[in-house]
């Protein structure tokens, strides 16, 4: 039969088609884009932004956005969005403050109950999302503003002020909102912790699969025996936990907070996971590239400052950048998918 | 013809769907048969697609009664039906179109290995097994898993969704509307494989409004008008003429034929 001469091209493929997969991979245009940014800045930075303490400054940066955008982008792949992650920050800090620093309990009853208040904002959005069939866009958009205001007026009816300090010192303190080397925050730990979970989660485990099906088509995958509704809440109460553990990290970092920290992650993670190369319709997406895009804007973010011009201008880049990564993700989309018609000629 | 003996494996009995007063099915009964191919046509509203969703477990029957394998049963969702051995194949093939072949195979029942903490999705085994089915149902320029589904032409991701099917056990296969975006010549390549899977001892149900493609394949034929059961032949009873007159609702097509004839002549005339 016809098996022999069929066999290469089933098992080895030629170094032609290997690098040509490779380009094709989501995260390809995103690496391009870190590369871009870096020695763009590093040109315009000078050394100082490519000495220890640039580094540290964008990587400070990029390790709290990673750790609320790894959730988010896997929601995304998902399908779904969490635009409520920015009240969580500053809803589980302070809660933190309120109940370590004004009441004066230990720590670690305050980083529990800030992280429980994480989980419990995801598990609504995912209920409500689930059960109600809106939009995740606007029950997350509620949940944004509904807690935003939860969190001030309660604030303003039990400490009278909108800021609260944290003094207590402890090895809680020096886990989450600690520093090594001086300048690089103990976030970056989180962080590598946290994209390696996510990595495992969507790459490794079997409910990477479910994740990626519900994006894809979930009428197929609801058919095809997903657990459509528990998959999404356990996707939303990630968000959740992550920018609460970044409310958490910020709180014990600059020991108290302020009810309008946080809000700014709102759309700087929807930003670092497009430009990492996730389909915004979802389905499609990875680990690897959400990291990639998260440096990008942490290097943009915090480029700036070393250049000497006005920091209006790295919202003008950043803008520029969403843009054409998502110009980018659809070139790149585009030949993933026109793989199989080019494949004919080439290995005939 | 040994056609019509036996248990049937899927039976309804006077099946009816209200849909908020409007009558979507009415008192419909039909009789499937492993390695048969059964087609149901219909005009477009006809209550095709609702049938096919009680079958699969989407809708349950507000009135009649359901039966396996001479037993009466309810599908509560889709995963009872799938888990009875129903299995659906919509008109795109219903899979992924960023997914890899491989991951796509097998979404809802993931291959793993490993155990504990280290369970992890077997994408060697997924890609492979996956290929493989789908060799076996003559797509032979697939030979990588990793390649995406939205890659593959339409015809293609009918086999996939096919092979999926047939490679986890289902014993009825309810395919909508298959051929409907296809070309003539993949269109002919779908029908080869739904008469591979015929031969297999599945038990086909095939919808379409194609009374061409319908009759290559189809060993028992229904036709629905306005949610009801118009017709209920075995192959050979009937011409082509007459169900598509049927589908069309009959007399409907001759009055549309005479008036058309007043407008452009008569076909004598023309001739």
């Amino acid at each position: 039969m016809s098996k022999t001469s069929s066999n290469p091209a089933t098992t080895q493929k030629s170094a032609v088609t290997k690098l040509r997969d490779l380009t094709r991979r989501p995260e390809i245009g995103a690496l391009a884009g870190t590369v871009i940014v870096y020695v763009f800045f590093s040109i315009f930075g000078g050394k100082e932004f490519t000495a220890l303490g640039g580094l540290s400054a964008w990587a400070n940066t990029a390790a709290e956005l990673l750790i609320i955008a790894l959730p988010v982008g896997l929601l995304m792949i998902a399908g779904e969005f969490d635009l409520s992650v920015g009240s969580v920050v500053a809803g589980s800090s302070v809660t933190l403050a309120l109940i370590s620093g004004y009441w004066g309990l230990p720590l670690w009853v305050g980083i529990i109950a800030a992280l429980c208040l994480g989980l419990i904002s995801g598990f609504l959005n995912g209920l409500m999302v689930t059960k109600t069939k809106v939009p995740s866009f606007i029950v997350t958009l509620a949940m944004q503003f509904g807690l935003a205001g939860l969190t001030l007026g309660s604030v303003r009816l039990i400490t009278q002020t909108t800021s609260i300090s944290l003094a207590e010192e402890s090895i809680f303190k020096e886990m989450f909102g600690g520093k090594f080397a001086n300048q690089f925050e103990n976030a970056i730990f989180w962080a590598i912790a946290a994209a390696l979970l996510v990595a495992w989660i969507l790459q490794v485990s079997p409910y990477g699969n479910w994740i990626f099906a519900l994006g894809g088509d979930i009428i197929s995958a609801r058919a095809a025996g997903v657990q459509v509704e528990k998959t999404k809440i356990a996707l939303f109460m990630a968000t959740g936990f992550g920018a609460s553990l970044v409310g958490v990290i910020q709180a014990t970092l600059y020991n108290g907070t302020s009810t309008s920290g946080g809000q700014s992650f709102v759309f700087n993670s929807v930003i670092a996971v497009v430009i990492g190369g996730v389909v915004l319709t979802g389905g499609y997406g990875s680990v690897v590239g959400i990291v990639l895009g998260t440096c990008t804007f942490a290097i943009v973010n915090q480029g700036v400052y070393y250049t000497g011009w006005d920091s209006d201008w790295a919202a003008l880049i950043l803008g520029i950048l969403l843009l054409a990564a998502v110009l980018m993700n659809n070139t790149f989309r585009r030949l993933a998918l026109s793989g199989g018609k080019k494949e004919v000629k080439k290995n005939v | 013809m040994s056609k019509r003996i036996g248990t049937p494996l899927l039976k309804l009995n006077k099946v009816s769907k209200v849909f908020a007063g409007y009558r979507a099915l009415d008192e419909v009964s039909l009789e499937v048969y492993p390695g048969q191919v059964l087609c149901l046509l219909g005009d477009n509203g006809a209550g095709k697609s609702t049938l096919i969703k009680v079958l699969a477990g989407f809708h349950e029957a507000t009135t009649g009664t359901l039966e396996l394998n001479g037993e009466v049963t309810a599908f509560k969702s889709p995963k009872d039906a799938s888990q009875a051995g129903i299995a659906t194949v919509h008109q795109f093939g219903g899979t992924f179109p960023l997914m890899s072949i491989g991951r796509s195979f097998f979404v809802g029942a993931e291959p793993t290995k490993g155990k504990g903490i280290l369970r992890r999705f077997d994408k060697k085994f997924a890609n492979e097994t996956a290929v493989r089915e789908m060799q076996a149902l003559g797509i032979t320029r697939v030979t990588d898993g990793d390649r995406l589904i939205g890659a593959l032409s339409g015809g293609e991701r009918q086999a996939a969704a096919i092979a999926r099917a047939v490679h986890f056990g289902a014993n009825v296969l309810i395919l909508d509307e298959p051929t409907a975006a296809l070309g003539v010549k993949e269109a002919a390549h779908v029908l080869r494989i739904v008469m591979q899977a015929r031969n297999r001892g599945v038990a086909v149900i095939l919808v379409t409004h194609n009374v061409s493609h319908a009759l290559t394949v189809g060993d028992h034929f229904a036709v629905l008008i306005h949610g009801a059961k118009a017709d209920d032949f075995a192959k050979g009873e009937r011409t082509r003429e007459q169900i598509t007159d049927l589908m069309a609702g009959g007399e409907a097509m001759a009055e549309l034929e005479k008036e058309l004839n007043t407008l452009t002549g008569s076909v004598e005339k023309i001739n």
